[in-house]
C-alpha cells in the first residue's frame, strides 16, 4: 500500500530542516525500500527471461525519486527518463501495472507498448518514461507553458540525469524555461557517469548547477543519498515555483550501485569507487538515522518489508496472470480514432 | 456566396487569425513570428491584434519549442509552431519522430498530441543547399502524424483549420513560392477535407501525380499536352502525403492507364517512389506503361539560377516523359 504522492498533511510540513515525525519518516523509509525491491525483483524476472528490453535499475538513487515525490501535488506533472521505476512507484503507479508492463501485458500502464523505459500514467500525470537523453526537457517546457497561457499554478518536475547536460535540448529548454518564466523544477539526477562515461570526460563544466545559474535561474546542489536533505530542497524549490512562476534548478548528487543496465558489464568503473558509494546507502544511511533517533524499531522493519514482499509476489502473480494485447490492436492508437 | 481576393500568404494569415480568435487554446509559437512577421510574412500583424503570449517569438532552438509545442498540447493548448524552413524542421526531428509521432501509441493510447506544425519548403529561390529541399517525404514515412501539402489558395487557408481539428500532430508544408499566389475563394473561413486527393484538371490519356509547388507545373505541362501533343492529361494533387488516398490515385490510373508522378523530392527512396510501388501492388492490371518519375535531381540544391533549374522539375521535363511514353 503506497498513500498518493504530495499528501496534505506532509506538505504542510516546514520547509526547513524539518523534524523527523515518525509517520513520515517511516513512510519515507517504506518508499524507499519498496523500490529498492521493485528493482531486485525486475532483475530477477529479468534473468528469468519474463522482462527483456532494457531494463535500468534505480537502486541507489532511491532517495532522490521518493524525497521529490514528497514535494509534489496530485496536480502537478512528472517527466521522467528511462530509468524510471523509481519515480513512477513513488508516484503512486500501482506496481502491478508497471510489473505488467515490462512483462508485455495488456493491463501494464503502457498496455505493453513501452516497457521498461515508457511508463506512463495520465491519470497521475506522469508523462513518461522519455528514452532520448535530453528528449524529456523540452516537453516539460510545453506542459509548464500550458499552465502558464491558463493561468494554472501547478508546477513540472522534469527528471533527467548528467548525461542529458551535454545535449542542445538542455540548453534549449533551460533557456526558454528561464525566457519565459516557466514552472518548471528541473531535477538533475547527477550519478556520475553518462552511460559508461564519467562526467569528467563528458562535461568541461562538471557543475552542473552552474550552467543552469548561467540561465539566471535559482539552482542548488543537494546530497541526493540523503532523503530529508532531497525532500527539503524540492519542497523548498516547488514552493518557490508555485509562488513566483518561473524555472528552479536541483542538482542531486547521488549514484547508481548496479550497472547501467542488465546489458552493462560495469567495467567502467573501479570497484572501490561502487564500494565507497555504498557506504552512503541512502536507505541504511537513514534507517540509521530513523534508529538513533529510536523512531524504528526491528518489528517495523520487518512489517515494512514484509507488506512490501507481499505487495511485490501480487504484482508479479498479477502480471503473469495478465493477459495480452490481442494481435489485432498492433495498430491501434498510432493515431486517435475519431467517430463518424 | 461571396468571395474574396488572397493570396496564399494571406490565406494562411486568414486561418491563423480565425484560430486565434475563435479558440483560445491556439498560439502561434516560432522563430520571428513576432515583430518581424514571420520570414515569410505570414503572420504579419497577428502579434499587434494578439499579443506576446499569443503570437510568441521563439529563440532560434527548434528542438525546444518544437518539443515545447508538444508538451503544450499534452497540456490542453493548441498549439501552432512555425518553422522557418524544412531544412532548419531536421534540428526538431528528435522531438518528431521520436516523441510527436510516439506518445499516443508508447502510452498505450493514454496521450495525444494535437499539434499543428508549419514550415516552408521547396526550391526556386537561389538559396542554395541549407534552405530549399523538398523532405517532406520524409515525414510522410512517419506513422502517428499526418503530413499536408496545400497547393492552392484554398487549401492553404482551409486545411489549417481542418489540421486544428485533428487529434494528432500535422504537418504543413507550404511550398516557399506559392506565398504570392492569388485566387478567389470562399469569404468564410471553414475547414476542408482532408482524406483526398484532389483531381484538378480532368483528362483520359495520363495521370500526373503531383502536390503542392509541382501543381503549377503538371497544369501547364497538361495545357502544352493537349495543345501541342492532342494529350488529355489528368492532373492529381495529392494534398495530404500521408495518409496517402491511394484510392483516388488508383481510380485515375483505371481511366489514363499512364502515369508520370512529379516530386521536387530526391527520387532515390521518394514520395513518388512508394506511389509507383503502390500503383504496382494495386494497379498492375491497369497500367499500359511504366509508371514514370519527375523529380529532384539528386543534387544539394545549387545557387546559380540555370543549375538551380535544372535541377527542379520543370513542365518541360513533365512534358517529356509523357511524349515518350507510346499511346
Amino acid at each position: 500500500m503506497s498513500p498518493p504522492a504530495g499528501q496534505p498533511a506532509t506538505r504542510k510540513r516546514p520547509p526547513r530542516q524539518p523534524a523527523l515525525e515518525r509517520e513520515h519518516s517511516l513512510h519515507l523509509l517504506r518508499e524507499m525500500l519498496r523500490v529498492r525491491r521493485f528493482e531486485e525483483r525486475a532483475a530477477e524476472q529479468y534473468s528469468l527471461t519474463r522482462i527483456r528490453g532494457f531494463l535500468h535499475l534505480y537502486i541507489g538513487e532511491e532517495a532522490v525519486g521518493v524525497g521529490v515525490m514528497q514535494a509534489l501535488t496530485p496536480d502537478d506533472a512528472i517527466v521522467a527518463t528511462y530509468r524510471e521505476h523509481g519515480q513512477a512507484l513513488a508516484r503512486g503507479l500501482p506496481a502491478a501495472s508497471l510489473m505488467s508492463e515490462m512483462f508485455g501485458k495488456a493491463t501494464g500502464c503502457s498496455r505493453g507498448r513501452g516497457g521498461s523505459m515508457h511508463f506512463f500514467d495520465i491519470s497521475r500525470r506522469f508523462y513518461g518514461g522519455n528514452a532520448i537523453v535530453g528528449g524529456g526537457l523540452p516537453i516539460a517546457v510545453g506542459l509548464a507553458l500550458a499552465d502558464r497561457l491558463q493561468g494554472r499554478r501547478r508546477v513540472t518536475a522534469c527528471f533527467f540525469g548528467d548525461g542529458a547536460v551535454a545535449e542542445g535540448e538542455f540548453h534549449e529548454s533551460l533557456n526558454l524555461a528561464a525566457l519565459w518564466q516557466l514552472p518548471v523544477l528541473f531535477l538533475c539526477e547527477n550519478n556520475e557517469y553518462a552511460m559508461g562515461t564519467s562526467i569528467r570526460d563528458e562535461l568541461a563544466q562538471p557543475d552542473i548547477h552552474l550552467r543552469a545559474e548561467s540561465y539566471g535561474m535559482p539552482a542548488e546542489e543537494v546530497d541526493g543519498m540523503d532523503v530529508i536533505a532531497v525532500e527539503t530542497a524540492a519542497r523548498r524549490a516547488a514552493e518557490a515555483v508555485r509562488a513566483d512562476p518561473g524555472p528552479r534548478f536541483l542538482e542531486l548528487h547521488t549514484y547508481r550501485f548496479r550497472a547501467h543496465s542488465m546489458a552493462d558489464p560495469d567495467l567502467y568503473r573501479a570497484k572501490g569507487e561502487v564500494e565507497h558509494w555504498k557506504e552512503r546507502d541512502p536507505i541504511a544511511l537513514f534507517e540509521e538515522r530513523l534508529r538513533k533517533a529510536k523512531l524504528l524499531s526491528d518489528d517495523d522493519l520487518a512489517a515494512i518489508e514484509s507488506d512490501i514482499a507481499a505487495e511485490l509476489d501480487q504484482a508479479i502473480a498479477t502480471a503473469e496472470a495478465a493477459p495480452i494485447e490481442p494481435l489485432e490492436d498492433l495498430t491501434k492508437d498510432v493515431y486517435t480514432l475519431v467517430a463518424g | 456566396m461571396s468571395t474574396v481576393k488572397l493570396t496564399y500568404r494571406e490565406a494562411v494569415r486568414a486561418a491563423l487569425r480565425h484560430a486565434l480568435a475563435t479558440d483560445e487554446r491556439v498560439f502561434l509559437m516560432g522563430e520571428d513570428v513576432g515583430g518581424y512577421g514571420g520570414a515569410f510574412a505570414v503572420s504579419l500583424g497577428l502579434l499587434d491584434e494578439f499579443g506576446p503570449d499569443r503570437v510568441r517569438n521563439a529563440p532560434l532552438s527548434e528542438s525546444g519549442f518544437v518539443g515545447a509545442g508538444i508538451g503544450a498540447a499534452l497540456g490542453g493548448m493548441r498549439p501552432i509552431v512555425e518553422v522557418m524552413t524544412i531544412n532548419f524542421s531536421l534540428l526538431a526531428l528528435d522531438q518528431v519522430v521520436n516523441n510527436a509521432a510516439t506518445l499516443r501509441y508508447m502510452s498505450g493510447g493514454q496521450l495525444s498530441v494535437p499539434l499543428v506544425v508549419r514550415m516552408a519548403t521547396g526550391g526556386g529561390r537561389q538559396m542554395a543547399a541549407q534552405h530549399e529541399h523538398s523532405l517532406e517525404a520524409w515525414y510522410a514515412h512517419i506513422p502517428g502524424i499526418k503530413a499536408l501539402a496545400p497547393a492552392t489558395v484554398g487549401d492553404a487557408r482551409g486545411m489549417l483549420l481542418a489540421a486544428l481539428q485533428e487529434p494528432d500532430p500535422v504537418f504543413i508544408f507550404e511550398h516557399a513560392l506559392l506565398y504570392p499566389l492569388e485566387d478567389e475563394i470562399d469569404e468564410e473561413p471553414c475547414a476542408v477535407d482532408i482524406a483526398h486527393a484532389a483531381v484538378r484538371r480532368e483528362g483520359s490519356d495520363v495521370t500526373l501525380v503531383t502536390y503542392g509547388g509541382s501543381l503549377g507545373k503538371c497544369l501547364a505541362a497538361a495545357a502544352t499536352l493537349a495543345e501541342e501533343h492532342g494529350l488529355a492529361a489528368e492532373v492529381v494533387d495529392l494534398r495530404t502525403l500521408r495518409p496517402l488516398d491511394t484510392e483516388t490515385i488508383l481510380a485515375s490510373l483505371a481511366k489514363t492507364h499512364r502515369m508520370v508522378i512529379v516530386d521536387e523530392g530526391w527520387k532515390t527512396g521518394g514520395l513518388a517512389g512508394e506511389i509507383s510501388a503502390q500503383m504496382m501492388e494495386q494497379g498492375f492490371d491497369l497500367l499500359d506503361w511504366p509508371v514514370q518519375r519527375v523529380c529532384g535531381v539528386e543534387v544539394p540544391m545549387p545557387y546559380a539560377k540555370h543549375l538551380e533549374e535544372a535541377a527542379l522539375p520543370s513542365a518541360e521535363r513533365v512534358v517529356a516523359a509523357v511524349t515518350e511514353m507510346a499511346f
